[in-house]
């Protein structure tokens, strides 16, 4: 199995590596045939291995790939821990990839386009595009294999760099390439926050290696530390809380949540693989990982919860005033990734995961829908000059109203089962924070709905395009770009029914996530519902429920039936929509305070500090001190004689007074 | 095999001597001269390399060890040997120089012969310094260095090169000079100039105190430290990107070598009492000069400010080592190791980012970032390798300029909790001013017409990068070699400290 897994991860490498140096000469086909074959036979692989541990009882595998290095003691390798939760994620990330590859092909297809006639960065830009995400791919596989921090924090780094370089894929364009710059350094807060998580983990555990730190995590949960005077800390709240602080910038959490709407300046294939279904999970994914270190912190616990729910709500209203088609998207996908931190934030961290796979496929597809609609559209962007699409592009229409359903919790849809179970998990939660949380999750349903099918109505249905020469080009996307959409269409529908039992209700996470007996709302759920089936009858008793559908109705209402009434509520309330409009005024303020504030401050100490005191007095102070003692100095050596006598006679006659008195 | 070799005295020499038959063959066959000064470094790096292959990694002994009388009457000895500490240092040295030769091939149309001999003559001389055992030795090494160095700055150097050169003269020798005055007492204590016999020798609180503060002067200069960093900023920018090259990969590391090789072991008192002092510095460094390096107009600037934060992180790692304890597993030997680390890596780096500098310079013959931006239109190939570089500057996972910062972080946090805060910001203002400078330099649309009329590099400097590339990406992902070569010196020099003198 050893080498399955190495191959698993290395195939993606070859052909990004492939495709990247040899692009040239490779051409366009040669480039997407060998990216995608690369993550195919990853795919295909990790749906053997995620088999093998459904059906065959397939053994935990932990074990190295290489030493890293050794300093100290402290064992660093490359290696691999693969579980349930490992084959659950290595699936869905692949698959999701191989799918976006497809889509790529047909997406990118004029990608010449984007660039200016004479840039040499625009050719082979095809091949590069296809090089990067197979990178991705890669990082993001390291990420979920890894069997210790430090291969954690390596992929998680690898992640963001190949998010920033394609983020700003189209480089040419001022606003990719603040968007990217953006989005590093917006996770490098995040990540200043999670080295010093690690740089914990290895202080008191001396290891970097999960099983280890995990195997002795109770010995060490009572300890306190002290960092500030004399107060004292829970090691394991500060650890689940520094840790956690990276997964706010990955997972793009309030308030480090800013770049993730930026990052929609990327080519939308991306948008749909990165910062929706594989790496902004990253941080949902270590959490879960991290169970054992959390679950001995309450305090660490609630951070997570609040944080998560707070995401949760607040960006999902964002969402119901944007324009443009990809970030009403994005919004969503702030908000989902809130609720996922809820589920862990109450210990449901079977629910989180649980939610990250369906989330993972039927925001992939309201992506990829999404890029299909802007295809057709000719790149506009802004649903309000949309409409009547469904005439045109029956396909993409149809899977992403299976998505839309999905996102809000239609009964027996993916995100049904997966957001019922958190909101049901939050409703059985004694954790402090829970009743805060529960009712920004349960608001967020009707939200949730609201934006959805806001977007979904401007789009596809009511009257054509406004634009007549649009209009006459509007037509479906050709089978590459379909055939994904359809792809992941039907996991949208089916993957949380199917699945629920084994992953929330059944063993299939014993051992992997660890759960303390008392935090265990999920049990709770299970108690309550039993069963997939129990929670489909349960619908019509779940406030939720009604919440989806009043959404749902309110955006058509609004949207479809009376448009004016869009009008007269944006009038009416004014300061709000002013407020989500602004986005709450995190980017403006953000950027007055820590990128001006930056440049001030060194500004200050360049020109005080360095070029004012040390330079300006110390340094050349002290070269201008010797020239000008030595200008006085020069004055006695005038070179006349009487001068000389004068001081002689002087100098002598001191000499003799102060020998004769003294 | 290579036992009996004089290894260490033919990579001083080859380089010294070849140096000097380069500028004696002239500036008339320049062709020529550059193909003997790329002959000479290679076949210099070749000769480095049993260093390498032959080390004995089990044993902090110094190995390859060359021994004879010098000037008797003071008991100065020819004395050279090397450890787990200096070797890789050597290596560093030996590599860099082909790649500075060949960076310098066309760019260079005024006097060749004497700029190539100047760099060959540096390489002996700085081989020379990581070699010597003997005190005396090693400060005539030492001082040796500012010659070339000043020739490079002086002859080859910017507009305002003069201010430079004496800036970056009286600083460092105001440094040696103390340092001087510190071997001689300790001569006058041990009768005669041994290093590792100084390593034994018993001394003072006081003394110690003098000693250390002596020693500090002249290598808080070199590394340099804040406050007395402001000369390498001068020199970077008026100095030819050869010069910049040798001087941030390798000159600097003489200051961190001197730390191991002298304060720490023969004032190890003085340097628990002073601990304090260097991890200030070393923090205010890392925070401090990384907000200068953020508003820098100047590229060469930025990255001169970038290698003093970097360094920052080296000096550090050496000094927790009193709060951490000397113990094995207290994070001790991961600072050191992690300290030395980061000077190896930032030799590639820092290299690399100034050729990069370099790259642009000889096409616009402007380091302004103003004056740039889109860059990846019309060089795509060189926009790969500064984006590259770029993110080994800001210590991505799997280059190079992690693995120390990250070692330096996970040893810090052992020392103090704020320590390791305070190191870790360099997560994001190092990649903030390193990748805002890429920003401004590398993306968006082509900037003006000088831009576009720009070529992308050619085979040689396509080479030099390349192989610097393959050296960041080679120590990023597999350190485990290097750190074995060193971990049993550093841990020797652990337990040689964790002996008071007193």
């Amino acid at each position: 199995m050893e080498n399955i897994y190495l191959l698993i991860v290395l195939a993606p490498l070859v052909g990004a590596i492939l495709a990247g140096f040899l692009g040239g000469s490779l051409g366009r086909k040669g480039a997407h045939w060998v990216t995608s074959t690369g993550v195919g036979i990853s795919a295909v692989l990790s749906l053997y291995v995620l088999k093998r541990f459904m059906f065959d009882d397939q053994e935990v595998f932990n074990g190295a790939v290489y030493t890293w290095m050794v300093s100290d003691g402290l064992h660093m390798e490359v290696g691999f821990l693969v579980d349930q939760l490992t084959a659950v994620m290595i699936s869905v990330v692949t698959f999701v990839s191989f799918c976006v590859h497809i889509y790529t092909i047909g997406y990118m297809a004029d990608d010449e386009h984007n660039w200016p006639k004479t840039s040499l960065a625009g050719k082979n830009s095809y091949q590069r595009f296809f090089s990067y995400i197979s990178l991705f791919t890669f990082s993001m596989l390291m990420l979920v294999m890894a069997n210790n921090f430090m291969q954690l924090f390596f992929g998680w780094e690898a992640v963001g760099l190949v998010s920033y370089l394609l983020i700003g894929f189209w480089s040419v364009r001022p606003t990719a390439i603040f968007a990217n710059l953006k989005a590093f350094l917006v996770n490098r807060v995040g990540d200043f926050g999670f080295i010093l998580g690690i740089a914990a983990v290895a202080m008191y555990f001396n290891s970097l290696d999960y099983h280890e730190v995990f195997a002795m995590a109770p010995s060490l949960a009572d300890t306190q530390i002290q960092i500030w005077g004399d107060s004292s800390w829970s090691l394991m709240s500060l650890i689940g809380i520094l840790l956690f602080i990276g997964a706010m910038g990955k997972s793009a959490q309030v308030p480090l949540h800013v770049w993730l709407p930026d990052s929609m300046e990327g080519p939308t294939p991306i948008s749909a693989l990165i910062h929706a279904a594989t790496m902004v999970t990253a941080g949902i994914f270590m959490v879960a990982r991290m169970s054992p270190l959390y679950e001995l912190s309450e305090t660490a616990l609630t951070f997570v919860l609040v944080i998560g729910a707070t995401t949760a709500f607040f960006t999902g209203l964002i969402g119901i005033v944007q324009n443009d088609i990809k970030r009403v998207v994005a919004y969503s996908t702030l908000s989902q990734l809130g609720y996922m931190m809820v589920a862990l934030g109450v210990s449901a961290y079977a629910a989180g995961i649980f939610h990250l796979m369906t989330h993972a496929f039927f925001k992939a597809l309201l992506f990829l829908a999404a890029g299909s609609v802007i295809i057709g559209m000719h790149h506009d962007q802004d649903i309000r000059n949309m409409g009547g699409v469904k005439k045109y592009m029956p396909i993409t229409y149809w899977t992403s109203l299976v998505g839309s359903l999905a996102l809000i919790g239609f009964p027996g849809f993916s995100g049904f089962f997966s957001k019922d179970a958190i909101i049901e998990a939050v409703h059985h939660s004694n954790i402090a924070g829970a009743g805060y949380a529960y009712v920004l999750v349960v608001a967020g349903v009707f939200v949730t709905a609201l934006y959805s099918f806001r977007m979904f109505f401007l789009v596809f249905h009511g009257e054509g395009p406004r634009d007549e020469h649009a209009k006459a080009h509007l037509h479906e996307s050709p089978k590459v770009v379909t055939i994904p959409l359809i792809l992941l269409a039907i996991p949208s529908v089916i993957i949380g029914y199917m699945t629920i039992d084994a992953m929330l209700f059944g063993d299939w996470f014993k051992g992997v996530l660890y759960v303390l007996p008392e935090h265990d709302t999920l049990a709770a759920v299970q108690g309550m519902v039993h069963s997939s089936n129990g929670m489909l009858a349960h619908t019509y008793a779940s406030v939720p429920f009604y919440l989806a559908m009043g959404g749902l109705f309110v955006a058509w209402y609004i949207y479809m039936k009376n448009p004016e009434i869009a009008d007269k509520i944006k009038t009416m309330a004014a300061p709000l929509h002013t407020l989500l409009d602004k986005k709450y005024w995190f980017d403006e303020a953000y950027q007055f305070v820590f990128a001006g504030g930056s440049r001030l401050l060194g500004k200050f100490l360049w020109l005080a500090g360095d070029r004012g005191v040390i330079d300006g007095l110390a340094v050349n102070g002290s070269a201008f001190s010797v020239g000008w003692l030595a200008g006085i100095i020069r004055h006695l050596q005038s070179g006349y004689l009487y001068h000389y006598a004068i001081a002689m006679i002087l100098g002598l006659t001191l000499m003799l007074g102060w020998f004769v008195f003294a | 095999m290579f036992a009996d070799w004089p290894i260490l005295s033919l990579t001083i020499w080859l380089p010294i001597i070849g140096g000097f038959m380069v500028i004696a063959s002239g500036d008339r066959e320049a062709n020529a001269t550059r193909w003997t000064a790329l002959i000479i470094s290679v076949l210099t790096f070749l000769v480095s390399l049993p260093l390498w292959f032959g080390f004995d990694s089990s044993t902090a002994q110094m190995q390859f060890v060359e021994r004879m009388d010098w000037i008797p009457l003071f008991n100065i000895e020819y004395y050279l040997g090397v450890d787990g500490i200096s070797m890789p240092l050597i290596i560093l040295t030996t590599f860099i120089t082909p790649l500075v030769v060949i960076a310098g091939w066309e760019v260079i149309k005024y006097k060749p012969a004497l700029y190539m001999a100047a760099f060959l003559i540096m390489e002996g001389v700085m081989v020379g310094v990581f070699a010597a055992l003997d005190a005396m030795l090693f400060y005539v090494f030492w001082e040796a260095m500012l010659i070339p160095m000043f020739i490079i700055i002086g002859v080859w150097g910017g507009p305002n090169r003069v201010y430079a050169t004496i800036k970056f003269f009286l600083y460092t020798f105001l440094g040696s000079v103390f340092m001087l005055v510190a071997l001689i007492y300790m001569y006058y204590q041990s009768g005669n100039f041994e290093i590792l016999g100084f390593h034994d020798l018993k001394l003072g609180h006081t003394e110690q105190i003098l000693i250390f503060i002596a020693f500090l002067l002249a290598f808080a200069v070199k590394v340099p430290m804040w406050p007395v960093h402001t000369w390498l900023p001068d020199a970077h920018v008026e100095a030819p990107t050869g010069g910049s090259v040798i001087l941030a990969a390798i000159m600097l590391k003489i200051g961190g070598y001197g730390f191991l090789r002298f304060s720490l072991p023969i004032t190890p008192d003085a340097s628990h009492t002073l601990d304090w002092l260097i991890i200030g510095m070393s923090l205010i460094a890392v925070v401090y000069i990384g907000f200068v390096a953020l508003i820098q107009q100047d590229m060469k600037k930025l990255i001169a400010y970038s290698s003093i934060a970097h360094m920052g992180f080296v000096t550090l790692g050496f000094y927790i080592v009193f709060i951490v304890g000397q113990s094995a597993g207290s994070g001790a030997a991961l600072g050191v190791e992690g300290g030395m680390v980061q000077m190896v890596s930032h030799g590639f780096i820092s290299a690399a980012m100034f050729l990069c500098v370099g790259v642009l310079y000889d096409r616009m013959h402007s380091r302004q970032i103003n004056d740039y931006g889109g860059v990846v239109n019309t060089m795509p190939v060189f926009a790969a390798f500064m984006v590259f570089f770029a993110m080994a500057n800001a210590g991505l996972p799997g280059t190079s300029g992690f693995v120390g910062e990250f070692m330096v972080i996970l040893a810090s946090f052992r020392a103090d909790f704020w320590y390791a805060v305070l190191a870790s910001t360099t997560l994001i203002i190092g990649a903030a001013y390193t990748l805002w400078m890429v920003k401004r330099v590398v993306f968006g649309d082509v900037a003006n017409d000088n831009v576009a009329a720009l070529q992308d590099i050619n085979g040689r400097e396509y080479i030099v990068l390349g192989t610097l590339a393959a050296a960041v990406l080679v120590l990023g992902l597999w350190p485990a070699p290097l750190v074995e070569v060193m971990d049993a010196s550093v841990n020797n020099l652990l337990q040689h400290i964790s002996v008071s003198k007193l």
